[in-house]
C-alpha cells in the first residue's frame, strides 16, 4: 500500500498530461485526412482505448493466473480493480468505432469479425463483473472469475488478430505498423503515441487506486466481521 | 482556434464528448468510492482503538 501510494500521484499525472497533450495535438493540430477526411481525428480515441481493453483482459488474465497458482489474495483484487476500467475502454472502443463507421461505411454496425470479437470481449467483461457481484464468498468469487477470464481471453486475442486470420470484412488491418511501407504518416503517429501511452498511464493509475480501495474494503470486512464475533 | 470539420463535426464532437463523459465518470465514481472506503476503514479502526 504504501508503494503503491507513492507510485499513484506521479502515475496519475503523467496519464493526465499525456491525454492532455495528445489530445488537443491530435484534435486541434493534426490535418483531414484526405479520403476520411475529419472523421480521422477520432483514431485518437479509438485506437487507445481498444488498445487498453485488449491489454487490460490480458493484465486480468495474469493476475487470475497469480491468484490460482499462488493464491495471492492481491493479485485477484487487481483482476477485479482492472474489469471496471477495462469495460469502460471496451465501450469507449464500440461506440467511437460505431460514431467513426457510419459516415465512411455508411453503417454504424457490421458483422465483421473483429468488430463481433470485441463485443463478445464487452459481454465476457459484463460477465465477469456480475460474476464477481453474484458470489459471497471472495475466494470462491476470485476462483470463477479466474476460470471466466481464461475463456474469455480466447476472444481478447481473437478480437486483436481478427483481421489477420479473417480477411473479409469492413474493419481495416491494423493501423500501427513496425513496416515502414505501411506506416502511417508522422503527423498522426506522434499525437496517437502520446495518446496511447496516456491510455495506458490511466488504466494503470485507475487499477492502482481501485485496488487500494479493493484491499481497504476486505480490511474493513475482517474488521466488522471480528467486532460482531468479539 | 477549433479546427473546420465540416459535415463531420457531428461524428468527431460527437465521439470526442461521449468518450471524456465516459472516462471522467469512470475517474470520478472510482476516486469517490476510494475516498468514501478510505474514510469508513478509519471511522472502524479508531472505534476498534477506543
Amino acid at each position: 500500500m504504501q508503494v503503491s501510494g507513492r507510485f499513484l500521484p506521479w502515475v496519475a499525472g503523467l496519464a493526465a498530461l499525456c491525454l492532455v497533450v495528445g489530445l488537443i495535438w491530435g484534435f486541434f493540430l493534426t490535418p483531414d485526412d484526405y479520403r476520411q477526411g475529419a472523421t480521422v481525428k477520432i483514431i485518437f480515441l479509438h485506437v487507445p482505448s481498444a488498445l487498453v481493453a485488449i491489454n487490460g483482459w490480458m493484465v486480468m488474465l495474469v493476475a487470475s493466473l497469480i491468484w490460482l497458482i499462488r493464491r495471492h489474495h492481491v493479485s485477484a483484487l487487481v483482476a477485479k480493480a482492472a474489469a471496471p476500467v477495462g469495460i469502460t475502454m471496451t465501450v469507449i472502443a464500440l461506440m467511437t468505432g460505431a460514431i467513426w463507421g457510419q459516415p465512411m461505411w455508411g453503417t454504424w454496425w457490421a458483422w465483421d469479425p473483429r468488430l463481433t470479437s470485441f463485443l463478445i470481449l464487452f459481454m465476457f467483461y459484463l460477465g465477469y463483473i456480475a460474476l464477481w457481484q453474484a458470489i459471497e464468498d471472495p475466494d470462491t468469487a476470485a476462483d470463477l472469475t479466474s476460470v471466466l477470464c481464461m475463456v474469455g481471453s480466447v476472444f481478447a486475442i481473437l478480437s486483436r488478430y481478427a483481421v489477420l486470420f479473417w480477411n473479409q470484412g469492413l474493419h481495416q488491418g491494423a493501423s500501427l505498423s513496425m513496416d515502414k511501407q505501411q506506416h502511417m504518416s508522422d503527423t498522426y503517429w506522434y499525437p496517437l503515441v502520446l495518446c496511447m501511452a496516456g491510455f495506458m498511464l490511466l488504466f494503470l493509475a485507475l487499477v492502482l487506486l481501485r485496488t487500494r480501495t479493493e484491499v481497504r474494503r476486505r480490511r474493513l470486512q475482517a474488521l466488522i466481521l471480528r467486532e460482531r464475533m468479539a | 482556434m477549433m479546427p473546420e470539420l465540416g459535415k463531420y463535426a457531428g461524428a468527431v464532437l460527437g465521439a470526442y464528448g461521449l468518450s471524456l463523459l465516459l472516462i471522467a465518470g469512470l475517474v470520478g465514481l472510482s476516486v469517490w468510492q476510494a475516498v468514501r472506503m478510505h474514510a469508513r476503514l478509519r471511522d472502524v479502526e479508531e472505534r476498534g482503538k477506543e
